[in-house]
């Protein structure tokens, strides 16, 4: 008899959940040996608390309870992580740091074979310098990637803000420039060049912005950026320059690609942004950034950043390397 | 995925010709998919040719089985949840995803009228939503597999959403075109990781087809 269970959700039997196990005891270890204490938080939260961060990272499981409260199922652990440590350490000195492995819940396109109930394993590292708090990020995020097996996975570094302020520089704005930034985030580059030039911004000005999308790798392309131009871009470059720097001087550039294309849905993030990736695997491993606004979203004005690996594509990603031999 | 030489998924069908001219104009070696052979994979000295229904390839990208593709913009539309790098308008396999009804019948504009909502025979279930969504019109779609021009003549529907070449099926069954809803050309596409880790080889190529496509 086949009792069915909601699509996006699955089982997880014996010898599966024991490789999880070692997975998510290297990764814990690894945060509580650079002095992210793991917490957990209820899987429920009210809505209008979960909603402060807004956008897309709304989730879409949304329920009354017995008293007619509007809760929500947490979309992931960094709203509720905000919520914490504005609420449990607003007396505290920061800055404060925290793990966890937890789940997180996403509405689902049917038959695509995603995820509706996943688990991440991150860091919250909140209230420390914003640049020393992205490299201080990368650095535990490498040494998680070494101890998930990981030796060729690659760091995406980019900058959140770079696209805003270059349309507002070129003089962007509303519908065009939302319209813009959706082109850019699903990465349609032959939209992007013509919504571009319907903005009237010129032939000359499309083309570059285009071009920059499409600069990644080592130090150079920051220096090609710049011949770019403008003042975004200046900025931008000079951001990520210092924290390349940062991480050069410490050692942890190496497995770190400079990308001016990255741009991450999640409204929330400003300044540095991650995405992971392991050539064994064609989906993105997890991502990460600054969120310098969201703390203010909840009274506290401090620095923020972090990062979530999806635990199951670490897992098949350890897979295929193994394969590899 | 990293390993190897790039992988590129080339459809068959309608686009398949230019597919491989553009490929011939980028240095890759057609010769072997040219033949009559019935193989799916062909290993050329350039890269790997894989070769699909074009509604497929989206989904070999997107998942990393081909780190590369050429497909319709009318299968990118239909599939758009599938996240796929469009990184270049290649300008061949031009059509039209257009609206269209029986020649001289007003069955659409009273259906609009009289029903409050037209039936719609399509293919391309999406971007017929999409489309009638848009432009502030209630349909029921009817998703058809095969001819779709068959659907109004028996009475299944009271119009078609179809790709459109020539306009020479539509004539042939006594049907016109009501409203254009979009262009399509073929797109050359990348997996997002491919894209991040293969970039100067993906680069390159890329530079390559937009040269070849002018």
């Amino acid at each position: 008899m086949i009792h069915p269970i909601p699509p996006g959700t699955r089982d997880v039997l014996p010898d599966e959940m024991r490789e999880l196990r070692k997975l998510k005891a290297a990764l814990i270890e690894v945060f509580e040996a650079r002095g992210y204490g793991e917490v957990a938080t209820p899987a429920i939260e009210y809505d209008e608390v979960m909603s402060r961060a807004d956008g897309p990272t709304r989730s879409s499981y949304r329920f009354f309870d017995e008293s007619g409260e509007l809760l929500t199922l947490r979309s992931d652990m960094t709203v509720p992580i905000a919520r914490l440590v504005a609420t449990r350490f607003a007396a505290g000195e920061p800055p404060f740091r925290f793990s966890y492995l937890a789940n997180g819940y996403r509405p689902v396109r049917p038959q695509r074979g995603q995820m509706r109930e996943f688990v991440q394993a991150g860091v919250e590292l909140i209230g420390a310098s914003a640049e020393d708090g992205a490299v201080e990020v990368i650095e535990v995020l490498e040494e998680a990637l070494d101890a998930a097996g990981l030796g060729r996975a690659v760091i995406g570094l980019g900058d959140a803000d770079l696209y805003r302020q270059l349309l507002e520089e070129l003089g962007v704005e509303g519908e065009a420039r939302d319209s813009i930034l959706a082109s850019l985030a699903t990465h349609d580059l032959v939209a992007l060049e013509q919504k571009l030039l319907d903005a009237g911004i010129g032939d000359e000005q499309a083309k570059t912005c285009a071009r920059l999308t499409q600069l990644r790798g080592g130090r150079e392309v920051l220096d090609e950026a710049r011949g770019l131009g403008g003042a975004a871009v200046e900025r931008a470059t000079t951001s990520l320059s210092q924290t390349y720097d940062e991480l050069q001087r410490r050692g942890a550039a190496d497995r770190v690609q400079i990308d001016l294309g990255l741009l991450r849905d999640l409204d929330y993030y400003s300044g540095a942004i991650l995405e992971v990736y392991d050539p064994a695997l064609g989906y993105v491993l997890g991502g990460g950034g600054r969120y310098d606004g969201l703390m203010k979203q909840f009274g506290l004005d401090l620095s923020a950043a972090g990062f979530a690996l999806y635990l199951d594509r670490v897992h098949t990603a350890q897979l295929e390397e193994a394969r590899r031999g | 995925m990293a390993d190897g030489p790039l992988k590129l998924a080339v459809p068959r069908g309608a686009l398949l010709g230019e597919t491989l001219d553009i490929l011939d104009a980028v240095g890759v070696d057609t010769t072997e998919p040219r033949g009559d052979s019935r193989s799916l994979i062909f290993e050329t000295p350039q890269m790997t040719l894989v070769t699909m229904r074009p509604s497929d390839v989206p989904t070999y990208v997107e998942s990393g089985a081909a780190d590369v593709g050429i497909t319709g913009k009318d299968v990118l539309l239909e599939q758009s949840d599938r996240p796929v790098y469009e990184l270049l308008d290649l300008g061949f396999g031009r059509c039209t995803m257009v609206l269209a009804a029986r020649t001289g019948n007003d069955r659409l504009a009273e259906a609009q009228r009289r029903l409050g909502m037209l039936r719609i025979a399509t293919k391309y279930p999406r971007i017929a939503e999409r489309y009638f969504e848009q432009t502030g019109r209630q349909v029921e779609r009817v998703e058809v597999k095969g001819s779709v021009e068959l659907a109004p003549l028996v009475g299944l529907g009271d119009g078609i959403v179809d790709l459109v070449a020539t306009g020479r099926t539509l004539e042939e069954n006594e049907l016109e075109v009501r409203e254009e809803i979009v262009v399509c050309t073929a797109r050359f596409v990348a997996n997002r990781v491919a894209h991040k880790l293969r970039a100067a080889e993906i680069d390159e190529l890329t530079e390559k087809l937009r040269e070849a496509s002018r």
